[in-house]
C-alpha cells in the first residue's frame, strides 16, 4: 500500500515543482480566491521585511499571520516552496493514515453488528466490502494532493496548507487514540485560527468513544475524561499563545490575528459570503450582522454534535465543510481539506440525491470566478454583482452539497436500523420522508 | 475724520515731548507703550465687547484697521516717512513691538510666462508660549492666529493653499514650494500633553478662518514625518512626536480661500501690494498659491528675546497664452488688472522686485519704468539681480501716482534653464487589483552627489507593501541609508515612508513600490468613486549644490584669497520639490443594492441554516398518505351522528 501512496506523492510533487517554475505561480499567488488576506504569502514576506526594519509586523494591518508562522518562515523563508510542498505531503499522508485507521474500526464494528444480528436481513447490499474499502485512504491521498484546489493553494504559497496539515494531524492523533497530542494539535489549529474551536466537540466524541465511555451527563467518568481533555486543550493553547507572546514579546498579535478574523475589516473580494455584505452593509448594523455571522460559523457544533454522537468522524467532516464555507476569510484551499473526506464516504452514493447539480454548480463556478474577476477588475465591462453572484452560488452549490452528505448518511443509518426496503401498513412500498 | 488726525497729531506730540523731556530709555519705552496702547485701545474699543467668536473679531479687527488706516492715510505722509530719517536713530532705539513689512518678485519665467510671488511679513516681538503670558492686546499681528497661536501652544505653523502644479522643467524653483491642494504642518510645544487632541482642534479652528475643509484632516491623513520636516524657527526640536503634517491633495483653492486669507493683512486688501490680489484675475493663472508661516525668530542678532513671524505668502504664475494672449510683454496691469498707487501705510518697508538676471545689458526685454534700485543677492543658490521698486518713496509713482512695470521682450531667450532636482511620480500597472508607484528623481548636477529625503504619505486603501520597495539609479540599486517606515492601520492610519537616498551626479533615480486597491465599505467611498482617489505629493527634501558654487573659475567677482573653499552658506541651499499627486482608482461595489446584498446573502445563509435545520431536527419516517379532506369530514359528521367512521 505504501508504492501507491508514494507514487501519488512523486506525482503531486512534480505537478507544484513544475508550476512553482513557471510563471504561472505568479499570476496564482495573485488570485482573491486562492489568497486571502489572511494566508497570502506576499503579506508573510511582508511581515518578515517589517520585522528586518525593526518595525513590529503587527503594528500594520497587512500581516495577520501568527507569531509562530512568522518565526517559521524567518527561518525556512528561502526553501518555503519546499516547505509548502512538504506540507501538503504531511496532510496528506495523516489524512490517508487516519482513514486507513477508521476504515479499519468501521469494519470492525460492522463485523460485531453482524455477528450480533443487529442489521435487518435487507441491508445486506449497504454492507461495505474490504475490497471496497482498501483503496478508499489512498483516494483521500489524491483527492488532497491532486485536487486542483490544492495545488493551486500550495503555488501560491498560502499559509491555509500549514492549517490544513495542523487540523490533518489532529484528526490522525484522535483517530489513533491519543488524547494529548490531539488536544495539542486542537489547540495549535485554534491558535492558528480560531475556527476549529469547534472541532473540541467532535474530538471529545471519538476519544469517549474509543474509551467505551458512554456519553452520558451523569456519569462521572464522561465528565472526568471531558475535563480532562479540556484542561490539556487550554493548557497547551495557553502555553502556544504565551510562547508567542515571549517571542514577540508584546500581545500586538491578538487584535492583529483573531481580531482580524473576527471584525472582518478587510473587505477585498474572496469566495466567501462575507466580504460583499459587510462592503454594502448599513454602517449601524454592522455589528450586528457581525456577530450573526459569526455566530452562524459556531452555531452548528452543539445540535451536530447531538444528532452525530455515535459518528465524530462524520462529524469532523462536517464542522470542517462549516468552517470553509462560513469562516470570514475562506479560499479554496479550506474546501480542499473537506473535499479530501469524500471518498471517505463512497457507500453514501447512492442516497445522494442532487450530487450531479452540485458538481456541475462547483465546477462551473471555479471556471466563472477568474473570467468574471476579469471582467470587473480588468476589463470594467463588469461590475461587482457579477463576482459577488458567483460566490453565492458557489456557496449555495458548497451547502448543497454538504448537507446532501448529511441527507445521505443519516439516511443510511435510517435504513441500518429500519431495513433497506420499507413498506407501508398496506403492504406498499413506502417513500423515506424527513418529518 | 478731522477730529481722528488731531488725536494723531496730539498723540505724535507726546512722543516727541516725551523724548525730549527724558534721557533714560526705560521711560522712553513706558511711552511709546502706552502711545501704541491708546491707539490699539481705540482699534480694538469698538470691537472689545463682542464675543469671542474668532472670525467674528477678526472681520471687525480688520475693519478698525482699515479706517485706522485710511486715517492715518489722511495724515499728510511726510511726518511718517519724510520726518523718519531725521529721528531714525531715537525712533529705532526703543523698537516698536511689531513691524510689516511687504514685498513682491515678479520673475518672467523661460516658457514665457510671469510669476508674481507676495511676502508680507509681520513681525511680533511678544512670547505667548511662556507661562501664562497670554497676549491680549494686537496691533499688526491677526488676532484671529495670535490666539489660536496661544490656545493650541503652536510653535510653528505652515499651512498653504495651492492650485495647479508648479511645473519645475518648465518654471525652475518657486521661492516657497507647496503641493496641489492644502497643506498643513505644525510643530506644538514640547510641554503639550495630547498632541493629536490640539492638532484636532486646531485644524477645526483653521478650517474656520481660512474657510477651507481642513477638518477633513483626521488621524487618516496626519502623519508625523521624523526627518523631512524640521522646524524653520527657533528652537531645534527633533521630537517629532510634537510635529504632525497633513494635506489634502483634493482641496479646491478658491475666492472663499483669498478672502479670509487678505483679511489677515494689516491693510487688508485696501492699500499696498494686496490691492492687485482680485481672485477674478488670480484664479485666472496656471498656478496660484496662497500661504501662512508662523514661526518664532531671534528678535535681534544675540538672540536674547524671540519674536514671533508671520508670514503670508502669496505665488501666482500667469500663463503666457491665457492671461498674456501670446504676446511676450508682461505689466502690472495686464496681470492683475491694477496698478500700484501707495505702499501700506503700516509697512515699515514695502518693495516690487523684478528679476532682471537674464536681462544683462538690457538685451532680452525693456523694463520700463526703469529703476535705479538695483540690488544683488544669491537666492536658491543662484545670484539674482533685481531691479527695486521702493513704494515708500514718493518718486517710485512718478507723474502718474500710480507704478506700472511694464516688461517688453526685444527677442526670444534661447537658453533653458534646468533645474539641478526635480521629480515626477505616476502609477503603473493596469486593473483595479494591484499597481506601482514610481518616484523618478532626477539630479541633474554635472559632477556632485547629494542625499535627498524622499516622504510618502500614501492612503491605508493602497495597501504598500515595503519589500517591493526598490531605489535604482543608473541601473544599479542604490540601497537607502536610512528607512523609515510606518505601516497604514485600516480606517485609522497612513502609510509614511521616509527614505535618505543618496543622488548619483546627472542621474535619474527612481524609487518603486508595489501596492493593492483595497474595496472600501460603500459609505466610505466619495460621492464620485469613479473619479479616484488622490494620494498626496511625495516630499522631496535636499541640500542641493547650489549653482554659485558650481561655478569654481568665478575668479573675476571675487578676491582670489577668498574663492578656494566654497563658503559654507553658498555652497548648498535647502530645497523643497512636490511631486504631482496621484489619482488612483479602486475597485468599487455596486452602490444601489445595499438591500439587494442583505437580502441575497442572508437568503443563502438561511439556505445553508434551513437545510441543517431540517435534518437536525427532524427524523425520516414512512410517507404514510394522509386521508383525503373529503372523507376526514364525512368522518366528522359521522362522529357526531355517532354512526361508524368510513
Amino acid at each position: 500500500m505504501a508504492a501507491p501512496l508514494t507514487l501519488v506523492l512523486i506525482l503531486a510533487v512534480t505537478i507544484r515543482a513544475v508550476l512553482f517554475r513557471s510563471s504561472l505561480a505568479e499570476l496564482i499567488s495573485e488570485r482573491v480566491e486562492v489568497v486571502s488576506p489572511l494566508n497570502a504569502w506576499k503579506r508573510v514576506v511582508e511581515g518578515l521585511a517589517l520585522l528586518d526594519l525593526g518595525v513590529s509586523p503587527y503594528s500594520g494591518d497587512v500581516f495577520h499571520e501568527t507569531p509562530l508562522v512568522i518565526y517559521l518562515f524567518h527561518f525556512v523563508v528561502d526553501y518555503a516552496d519546499i516547505v509548502f510542498m512538504i506540507v501538503d505531503g504531511i496532510t496528506a499522508v495523516a489524512l490517508y493514515l487516519a482513514v486507513q485507521d477508521y476504515n479499519k474500526n468501521v469494519f470492525r464494528k460492522q463485523k460485531f453488528a453482524l455477528e450480533a444480528e443487529r442489521y435487518p436481513h435487507d441491508c445486506l447490499e449497504l454492507m461495505r466490502s474490504p475490497k471496497e474499502m482498501h483503496y478508499i485512504p489512498l483516494k483521500v491521498a489524491m483527492f488532497y494532493l491532486l485536487n486542483p484546489f490544492t495545488i493551486l493553494s500550495c503555488v501560491a504559497k498560502s499559509t491555509c496548507g500549514l492549517n490544513n496539515a495542523v487540523v490533518a494531524i489532529f484528526i490522525l492523533s484522535t483517530l489513533k487514540g491519543s488524547a494529548l497530542l490531539s488536544a495539542i494539535f486542537l489547540a495549535l489549529a485554534t491558535y492558528q485560527s480560531i475556527y476549529p474551536l469547534t472541532l473540541f466537540a467532535p474530538g471529545l466524541l471519538f476519544l469517549l468513544q474509543r474509551l467505551y465511555i458512554p456519553v452520558n451527563p451523569c456519569r462521572s467518568s464522561f465528565w472526568l475524561f471531558t475535563v480532562q481533555y479540556a484542561v490539556m486543550f487550554v493548557g497547551s493553547l495557553l502555553v502556544i499563545v504565551c510562547l508567542s507572546f515571549f517571542l514577540l514579546g508584546s500581545w500586538d498579535f491578538i487584535p492583529s490575528v483573531y481580531g482580524f478574523i473576527l471584525s472582518v475589516p478587510d473587505l477585498t473580494p474572496n469566495i466567501g459570503l462575507f466580504w460583499y455584505f459587510f462592503a454594502e452593509m448599513f454602517e449601524h448594523f454592522r455589528f450586528f450582522f457581525i456577530c450573526v455571522f459569526q455566530i452562524n460559523v459556531f452555531f452548528y457544533t452543539i445540535p451536530l454534535s447531538v444528532k452525530l454522537k455515535e459518528h465524530p468522524v462524520f462529524l469532523i467532516f462536517m464542522q470542517i465543510a462549516i468552517i470553509s464555507i462560513f469562516k470570514s476569510y475562506p479560499t479554496v484551499g479550506d474546501m480542499a481539506l473537506y473535499m479530501a473526506f469524500l471518498p471517505v464516504w463512497n457507500h453514501l452514493y447512492r442516497f445522494l440525491r442532487n450530487i450531479f447539480l452540485v458538481s456541475c454548480v462547483l465546477l462551473a463556478c471555479t471556471a466563472l470566478f477568474p473570467v468574471l474577476w476579469h471582467l470587473w477588475i480588468y476589463a470594467g465591462s463588469a461590475n461587482s454583482n457579477f463576482y459577488y453572484a458567483i460566490t453565492l452560488l458557489f456557496n449555495v452549490g458548497q451547502i448543497l452539497l454538504v448537507s446532501d452528505y448529511f441527507y445521505a448518511y443519516l439516511r443510511r443509518e435510517h435504513h441500518l436500523s429500519q431495513g433497506l426496503y420499507l413498506r407501508r401498513k398496506d403492504g406498499s412500498e413506502a417513500t423515506l420522508v424527513l418529518k | 475724520m478731522a477730529a481722528l488726525g488731531c488725536k494723531w497729531d496730539a498723540l505724535f506730540v507726546l512722543a516727541l515731548a516725551s523724548l525730549m523731556l527724558s534721557c533714560k530709555g526705560d521711560d522712553l519705552k513706558k511711552s511709546n507703550d502706552y502711545t501704541e496702547s491708546v491707539s490699539g485701545g481705540e482699534q480694538s474699543n469698538p470691537h472689545a465687547v463682542k464675543a469671542d467668536d474668532l472670525q467674528q473679531n477678526e472681520a471687525d479687527g480688520h475693519e478698525g484697521e482699515e479706517r485706522d488706516g485710511g486715517g492715518r492715510q489722511w495724515q499728510p505722509t511726510g511726518v511718517w516717512m519724510g520726518e523718519g530719517p531725521e529721528h531714525g536713530e531715537t525712533f529705532t532705539a526703543p523698537p516698536s513691538k511689531d513691524q510689516f513689512q511687504e514685498e513682491m518678485v515678479l520673475r518672467p519665467l523661460h516658457s514665457g510666462d510671469i510669476y508674481a510671488s507676495f511676502q508680507f511679513r509681520t513681525q511680533w516681538d511678544t512670547d505667548f508660549l511662556h507661562d501664562g503670558n497670554k497676549a491680549s492686546h494686537y496691533r499688526l499681528f491677526p488676532k484671529s492666529l495670535g490666539q489660536v497661536l496661544s490656545k493650541f501652544s503652536v510653535r510653528e505653523l505652515h499651512i498653504s493653499f495651492t492650485q495647479g502644479y508648479w511645473r519645475t522643467m518648465q518654471w525652475g524653483q518657486p521661492f516657497i514650494p507647496s503641493p496641489p491642494g492644502a497643506e498643513l504642518w505644525v510643530w506644538f510645544h514640547h510641554t503639550v500633553m495630547d498632541v493629536d487632541e490640539n492638532w484636532k482642534e486646531l485644524t477645526n479652528v483653521l478650517s474656520g478662518i481660512f474657510c477651507a475643509s481642513l477638518n477633513f484632516i483626521d488621524s487618516t491623513n496626519t502623519v508625523e514625518p521624523s526627518a523631512s520636516f524640521k522646524p524653520l524657527g527657533l528652537g531645534n526640536a527633533t521630537d517629532h512626536r510634537f510635529l504632525r503634517y497633513a494635506t489634502l491633495p483634493r482641496e479646491i483653492v478658491c475666492t472663499e480661500n483669498l478672502t479670509p486669507w487678505k483679511k489677515l493683512l494689516p491693510c487688508g486688501s485696501k492699500a499696498g501690494l494686496a490691492v492687485l490680489m482680485k481672485s477674478e484675475k488670480l484664479f485666472h493663472s496656471s498656478f496660484h498659491s496662497q500661504a501662512v508661516h508662523i514661526r518664532p525668530i531671534c528678535k535681534d542678532w544675540q538672540c536674547t528675546s524671540t519674536s514671533w513671524e508671520l508670514r503670508q505668502t502669496l505665488n501666482v504664475v500667469f500663463d503666457l497664452y491665457t492671461s498674456g494672449q501670446g504676446k511676450k510683454e508682461w505689466s502690472l496691469f495686464k496681470m492683475f488688472s491694477r496698478t500700484l498707487t501707495e505702499a501700506c501705510p503700516l509697512a515699515s518697508s514695502s518693495k516690487v522686485y523684478v528679476d532682471v538676471t537674464d536681462n544683462k545689458g538690457g538685451e532680452l526685454f525693456d523694463l520700463t519704468p526703469a529703476s535705479p534700485l538695483v540690488s544683488t543677492a544669491v537666492v536658491l543658490g543662484d545670484r539674482r539681480t533685481y531691479s527695486v521698486y521702493d513704494l515708500t518713496k514718493k518718486e517710485t509713482f512718478g507723474q502718474l501716482r500710480s507704478l506700472n512695470p511694464l516688461l517688453r521682450w526685444k527677442r526670444e531667450s534661447d537658453e533653458m534653464l534646468r533645474p539641478l532636482l526635480h521629480a515626477e511620480r505616476y502609477v503603473s500597472g493596469f486593473g483595479l487589483q494591484t499597481g506601482e508607484i514610481h518616484t523618478c528623481i532626477y539630479n541633474n548636477h554635472p559632477y556632485r552627489a547629494y542625499p535627498v529625503l524622499l516622504l510618502d504619505t500614501v492612503p491605508w486603501y493602497l495597501r504598500l507593501y515595503v519589500h517591493t520597495l526598490t531605489v535604482t539609479s543608473k541601473m544599479h540599486e542604490n540601497k537607502p541609508s536610512y528607512i523609515h517606515y510606518q505601516p497604514s492601520k485600516d480606517r485609522v492610519r497612513p502609510h509614511l515612508l521616509e527614505m535618505l537616498v543618496q543622488l548619483p551626479p546627472h542621474s535619474v533615480t527612481e524609487v518603486t513600490v508595489q501596492f493593492e486597491r483595497a474595496l472600501l465599505k460603500w459609505t466610505e467611498y466619495t460621492p464620485d468613486p469613479n473619479h479616484g482617489f488622490y494620494v498626496g505629493s511625495s516630499v522631496i527634501s535636499a541640500l542641493v549644490p547650489s549653482i554659485v558654487a558650481m561655478d569654481t573659475n568665478s575668479t573675476h567677482e571675487r578676491p582670489l584669497f577668498s574663492s578656494f573653499f566654497p563658503t559654507k552658506e553658498e555652497s548648498s541651499y535647502f530645497m523643497r520639490v512636490y511631486t504631482e499627486p496621484l489619482l488612483v482608482n479602486l475597485p468599487t461595489p455596486d452602490f444601489s443594492m445595499p438591500y439587494n446584498v442583505i437580502c441575497l446573502t442572508c437568503t443563502v445563509v438561511a439556505v445553508g441554516y434551513g437545510s441543517f435545520y431540517n435534518l437536525l431536527t427532524r427524523t425520516f419516517q414512512v410517507d404514510e398518505p394522509s386521508t383525503p379532506l373529503a372523507k376526514r369530514l364525512a368522518n366528522v359528521i359521522r362522529r357526531l351522528r355517532g354512526v361508524p367512521l368510513l
